[in-house]
């Protein structure tokens, strides 16, 4: 029989993903990514006892349950290098990270599947919402069938082998079957929260974050309108996002928004509601999954954030990379963050932005 | 089945040591400080059990502070000693266990002075190191007497009479040592040395504290007049008794036990080291029962997995924490820096036959890397 690595944070999804596939047939091996001093005792102190070292013991308890081996991996060190450093990085650069992608495509199913090869697995399991489906010779990402719950934003980095050596057991599931099944099978976790969306920031305060981690990165900058006068003081670029209207610290007859973060003079540029909007967009670092590559301008629906809906645009290669015109003008797109092309349900490809279009 | 080599770990709990602990859980139940006959009951066998743990190390009855496990007993000797007497300076090594170390690295926020002594390759303080850092100010040295992880054993002796020639206290963590080779604190000097029953075929949760007659030290737990003031709370009974028969077993059986670990250990040295690249690391005046290896270009995690998933059951370095497998700190103080090293330690279960199936579950992994 198969052995496959279950990457288990504890959570109701990972827990029943493992639990599913048990009770398939097949040789399961538990594994926690221990990525961030979260799991350290003062650290689940200092958060006020929430969850993470919790949920170890959550998801120690659940493999005990399902008689599999059951194992922490640290991969503090690389998570530091790669995901933290990007994550800091990219705010204090001005741009908006989603740390979340990268640990997908450096972390969790990149080292996770090299680990579990060495383990003699055949594939990496996780409770992650979508589906996996093989056509026309390529392995393609497909949407959730819980399209609240869907996960294909993040996981649009994903390689063609890795896919192929990857499982979403649950991605046929609605979230709230998932919760019944747990409940049903007595699962520990059956009734845990939904975790948060970025695990090493417990508080869920990414600025408290990057004034604890990197304090001497936050420098005081100049606040301009888009016509360069200067409105205002702010804390240090990082700590502003796209769109933003609160806490600018100005006051002005119209609202304003942050329209941009200038990292080449420390600078927040801010517009009004009409000057954050966007005719397109330009992507690179681009990983295509539906087909092998883009030759020529097709239509897609897109999505430029986590939480955005889809709309509709054209997309075609550039010398940059992607070239992304939207159908309608968007509001507040962000550079750093992900944009993703679907056809339908299925993902054709993604990157990251790189310059708005105005 | 598997095969269990982490004796240093724990050890399981011998039969004979079982059946006299029975009748403390099932008929002796009463409080020892009781004055009447139940309570007289159980204070005999604590009594019994301090006779047979002194006699195992040579002390006096009256010197061996029963405590709720080794870690309580490292804290109460380093904190214990450093409160009763006057010095702001203290000296440890680098490759302590965490159960002393920790309490170093308190009281250094604590506005202490500390010193940590380095090791050589082979997991060696060097007494020229240590002289070096005498003060007049020292109060306090603690250096254990074999290492948890690679079982290199240190020069207490010589470490002691140098200690004693500046007026310094000193403290040994002998844990892994007592029960593998001849302990005698009168010979030996220590003001105090800790001791562990798990480590010895006898229950976890216990451990004790020899304190030398005349040594001022100033109690962790304060409450009741247990233990002559030095540690507080109705005694673990049937722990204890069980602590004492453990000890009066490993003394009995003392030259058999380091004859079987030994004959085991160097096979198992033998085998791995012909059958692999591995290396043996630390010097060989180390505790019989232990066998510690490195082997370069592998992952320690994964390594530990491995034999994990083949039934193996050995150690990466020392087995705490939430399961993490982090980089030894002792590896790292002898030189080691990148390669993957697994203890193996051997207990009086062990079979040549386990032995060679180990053997072979190594070599088959390690090569296969």
């Amino acid at each position: 029989m198969e052995k496959i690595l279950v990457a288990m944070s504890g959570g109701v999804d990972s827990s029943l993903t493992a639990a599913l596939l048990k009770e398939q047939g097949y040789h399961l091996i538990g594994v926690t990514m221990d990525v961030w001093k979260a799991l350290d005792p003062e650290e689940e102190a200092r958060q006020g006892g929430c969850c993470t070292l919790g949920a170890v013991e959550d998801a120690r308890q659940t493999a005990f349950d399902l008689g599999m081996p059951y194992y922490v991996m640290n991969l503090r060190d690389t998570f530091q290098e790669t995901v933290i450093r990007y994550f800091i990085d990219e705010y204090t650069q001005g741009r908006t990270p989603n740390p979340c992608i990268m640990c997908n495509k450096v972390v969790k199913f990149d080292i996770l599947v090299e680990k579990a090869k060495q383990l003699g697995c055949s594939h990496v399991a996780t409770g992650h919402y979508a589906r996996i489906e093989y056509e026309n010779g390529r392995y393609v990402l497909k949407k959730a069938r819980d399209t609240h719950k869907d996960q294909t934003y993040v996981l649009y980095g994903l390689t063609q082998d890795q896919l192929a050596h990857v499982l979403f057991p649950l991605g046929g599931y609605l979230k709230e079957e998932v919760r019944k099944m747990s409940f049903e099978r007595g699962l520990i976790s059956a009734d845990r929260p939904d975790s948060q969306e970025i695990c090493f920031v417990t508080d869920n305060d990414y600025k408290g974050f990057l004034k604890r981690e990197v304090p001497d990165e936050l420098k005081l900058g100049p606040i301009y309108d888009m016509q360069g006068n200067r409105l205002g003081t702010h804390e240090g670029i990082a700590l502003y996002t796209i769109g933003q209207r609160k806490g600018l610290g100005i006051t002005s007859d119209t609202p304003l928004y942050v329209a941009e973060l200038r990292s080449t003079d420390n600078a927040v540029i801010v517009g009004k509601k009409e000057e954050i909007f966007s005719k397109g967009l330009i992507a690179e670092k681009v990983n295509w999954i539906a087909i092998e590559d883009l030759t020529k301008p097709t239509e897609v629906t897109v999505k430029v954030r986590y939480k955005s809906l889809e709309v509709l645009a054209m997309i075609e290669p550039h010398a940059e990379g992607v070239l992304v015109t939207f159908k309608e003008e968007q509001r507040a797109v962000t550079p750093g963050q992900a944009v993703v092309f679907y056809d339908g349900d299925s993902v054709v490809g993604g990157g990251t932005i790189t310059k708005v279009v105005k | 089945m598997g095969v269990y080599l982490d004796y240093a770990a724990s050890t399981p709990l011998d039969h004979r040591v079982f059946l006299v602990m029975e009748k403390y859980y099932r008929d002796v139940f009463a409080n020892p400080s009781s004055i009447h006959g139940y309570g007289r009951e159980a204070r005999q066998g604590i009594d019994v059990a301090r006779r047979q743990v002194a006699s195992l190390i040579g002390s006096q009855r009256r010197e061996i502070v029963f405590t709720g496990g080794g870690t309580e007993a490292n804290n109460l000797a380093i904190r214990g000693l450093v409160k009763a007497n006057s010095g702001r300076h203290l000296i440890t090594s680098v490759i302590e266990h965490p159960s002393v170390l920790e309490v170093f690295n308190e009281l250094e926020r604590e506005g202490y002075r500390v010193s940590y002594l380095p090791v050589n390759r082979e997991g060696k303080i060097s007494l020229e190191d240590l002289e070096r850092e005498i003060s007049d100010d020292t109060v306090l040295i603690s250096i254990m007497m074999a290492n948890n992880e690679v079982g290199v054993i240190q020069p207490v002796r010589e470490i002691v009479r140098l200690a004693h020639s500046h007026g310094v206290l000193f403290h040994t963590d002998a844990i892994q040592a007592v029960g593998q080779m001849a302990i005698d604190v009168k010979d030996l000097g220590v003001d105090s040395m800790t001791l562990s029953a798990h480590k010895i075929y006898g229950p976890k949760g216990v451990g004790a504290l020899y304190v030398k007659a005349g040594v001022q030290i100033h109690p962790l737990l304060v409450g009741g007049s247990q233990e002559r003031k030095r540690r507080a709370g109705t005694e673990n009974v049937p722990g204890i008794v069980g602590f004492g028969q453990a000890a009066e077993l490993a003394k009995e059986e003392l030259d058999e036990r380091i004859a079987h670990y030994t004959y085991l250990r160097d096979r198992l040295i033998k085998g791995v080291l012909r059958g692999s690249e591995g290396k043996l690391t630390g010097s060989m005046d180390r505790l019989p029962n232990n066998a510690h290896f490195v082997f370069e270009g592998l992952d320690g995690e994964m390594l530990l997995m491995l034999l994990d998933n083949e039934g193996l059951a050995v150690s990466g370095g020392s087995a705490c924490g939430a399961g993490t497998v982090l980089i030894s700190p002792v590896l790292t103080a002898m030189g080691y820096n990148e390669e993957a090293g697994i203890r193996v330690s051997i207990g009086m279960p062990t079979t040549k036959e386990e032995i060679d199936q180990a053997i072979e579950i190594i070599c088959s992994i390690v090569n296969k890397g």
